[in-house]
């Protein structure tokens, strides 16, 4: 009795110092941080500094607590290696695997067969279109891709063009989204695969995959897709959208980073030339040792995105519209960059006009955003994806990216609003160009020197 | 007959509302706002959208559901209190709670 009551404070005890240590190296590296901001402020020495609101879950969402759950156990007790035939050890790590890729199998109607573990998107993409174009290679040598997507798959694309294949960048009309016809034109006879994305990153919009995936069934072209944005957040289906390779990543669905998937359709089969050697693990097309708790941590966020998908779509739309509503009351001259109306409400690309983005980003400090990819955010150069919709040059300037996560409250809506207003007003109001706008003067008339 | 059923109607009611007092009572302890407040407002409207679930069958698969998730809760509280950071800019400051430990 006496032992049983001893214990637990024990523990508690423990447990309490080493928060204490934790908390306290926590604290004084912020208070450094505040004291350091403090030189440059003057002011606010004794407080640690607050952290800033997260909205840029386009770039990288928070885990959710349930998968971080299912994680665990395979971070502690359970190490062994998925591939390890002959003990224990393996076979309930593998076992953990196959129930992984299960549930990342559901959320997008396949076969778990038909599942290839890999490191993220990029390397699905990666995979996806240098794999199938370099294996057909014999008899096709042309592959459509588009101007709006991702980095990767546009990289990949070029490496492609240095190995001799011709490469279709189509572009994108004023809504982001392809015109179908452009699409189908585009098609030749040696054209072995389209790869166009789901849910952009940068402006959210979706495209027509229904109606590209019968295109390319018709003429008997692959067809991938980059479904990064997109798995978890819409409903997105391999055989109803005649997709035969789609991209997937982890951290963008609230699961681990360092993981993400390849769907490579069986029936018609799709053959690849994997990029990696190895053991030969993942059918042959990604060898390596398959990370089990990180594998662990996508499926599950698979499960849970998918039970939670219609929930998180009803309350991140309405928190969409209450930004929206809120910014565009309160200011002139914004512009939603993408179609408003084939989207993901989650991603919210807005335009100012006559305020610089970088500007407005250091000055909303309290809260994380970025003006586009976090890929290209180091660089000022505007946006290739703005300005592939047309956008010109100084509205692409002025673009910032709003990400509403599954985690976002109105609270941190409403400070985003109030805050992004009040700066938008006070670098409006430095501004020339919108002190000449308010006289009237259209500067597009304007002759500007050359210099 | 009818009164064991009402007899057991009533157990299963006392459960489920003294499973919505602790799933509430955990997700408060959330150190982190955002995994706090969503705990607290997926928990509520989970269970107001059930409230009017009739079927036995679909009851006891809710109650699963809802211990599971208490357990997973403790437990995400339990790690995340080990590893908190400062908080949010929007948060309120409570006075004399944290900030003294320095």
């Amino acid at each position: 009795m006496m032992s049983g009551r001893i214990l637990p404070r024990a523990t508690r005890e423990i447990l309490r110092s080493f928060r204490r240590t934790v908390s306290t190296t926590a604290v004084s590296s912020a208070q450094a941080a505040a004291a350091s901001e403090a030189t440059t402020d003057g002011q606010e020495s004794t407080q640690p500094a607050l952290r800033p609101l997260y909205l840029d879950v386009q770039a990288t969402a928070p885990m959710d607590p349930r998968v971080l759950d299912a994680m665990l156990p395979y971070d502690i007790s359970f190490f062994g290696n998925p591939h390890s035939r002959t003990h224990a050890y393996g076979w309930e790590s593998e076992q953990a695997v196959e129930k992984a890729r299960k549930q990342v199998a559901d959320i997008i109607g396949a076969d778990p067969r038909e599942i290839v573990f890999t490191s993220g998107a990029t390397e699905s993409n990666n995979i996806a279109v240098k794999g199938v174009a370099r294996f057909y290679k014999s008899k096709k040598k042309h592959v459509i891709t588009t101007q709006t997507e991702h980095k990767c798959v546009l990289d990949s694309c070029r490496s492609l063009e240095a190995e001799g294949f011709d490469v279709t960048y189509l572009p994108v009309q004023k809504n982001g989204l392809i015109d179908m016809k452009q699409l189908e034109a585009a098609l030749r006879p040696d054209t072995v695969l389209v790869s166009v994305m789901t849910v952009n990153n940068e402006i959210g919009v979706k495209q027509p995959m229904e109606q590209i995936g019968k295109l390319c069934r018709e003429k008997k072209v692959f067809f991938h897709t980059d479904a990064a944005q997109a798995v978890g957040k819409v409903p997105v289906d391999v055989n109803s959208m005649c997709i035969d390779l789609m991209s997937i990543s982890g951290h963008k669905i609230y699961g681990p980073k360092g993981v993400g998937a390849l769907y490579v359709r069986r029936r018609p089969r799709v053959r690849l030339e994997p990029p990696q050697s190895g053991g030969g693990q993942e059918r042959g097309l990604r060898s390596g040792t398959v990370p089990t708790p990180l594998v662990v941590g996508m499926g599950e966020a698979c499960a849970v995105a998918m039970e939670e998908m219609e929930y998180d779509h009803k309350r991140i739309s309405k928190l969409a519209q209450r930004l929206l509503d809120k910014i565009t009351t309160a200011l002139p001259d914004v512009i939603r960059n993408g179609d408003p109306e084939h989207m993901y409400p989650g991603c919210i690309n807005l335009s100012f006009a006559y305020v610089e983005g970088e500007s407005l980003l250091m000055a909303l400090k309290d809260v994380a955003l970025s003006s586009g990819s976090a890929c290209t955010s180091a660089s000022l150069e505007p946006s290739y994806v703005l300005r592939a919709i047309g956008a010109e040059e100084d509205l692409a300037h002025s673009s910032i990216r709003f990400g509403i996560s599954r985690f976002t409250t109105e609270e941190e809506i409403d400070y985003t609003a109030e805050k992004c207003i009040e700066h938008v007003q006070r670098l409006r109001e430095m501004s020339p160009l919108w002190e000449m706008v308010q006289e009237g003067i259209d500067l597009k008339s304007i002759q500007w020197s050359q210099h | 007959m009818s009164s064991v059923l009402e007899y057991s109607r009533m157990e299963t009611r006392r459960m489920v509302l003294g499973l919505y007092k602790q799933l509430l009572r955990e997700s408060a302890k959330f150190p982190a706002y955002n995994y706090r407040l969503y705990a607290l407002r997926r928990t509520k409207d989970a269970f107001k959208d059930n409230k009017t679930e009739t079927n036995p069958e679909k009851i006891q698969e809710l109650i699963g559901k809802a211990q599971k998730n208490l357990e997973i809760i403790k437990r995400q509280v339990t790690i995340e209190r080990l590893y908190t950071d400062t908080k949010l800019v929007i948060e309120k400051p409570k006075p004399s709670s944290h900030g003294s430990q320095s």
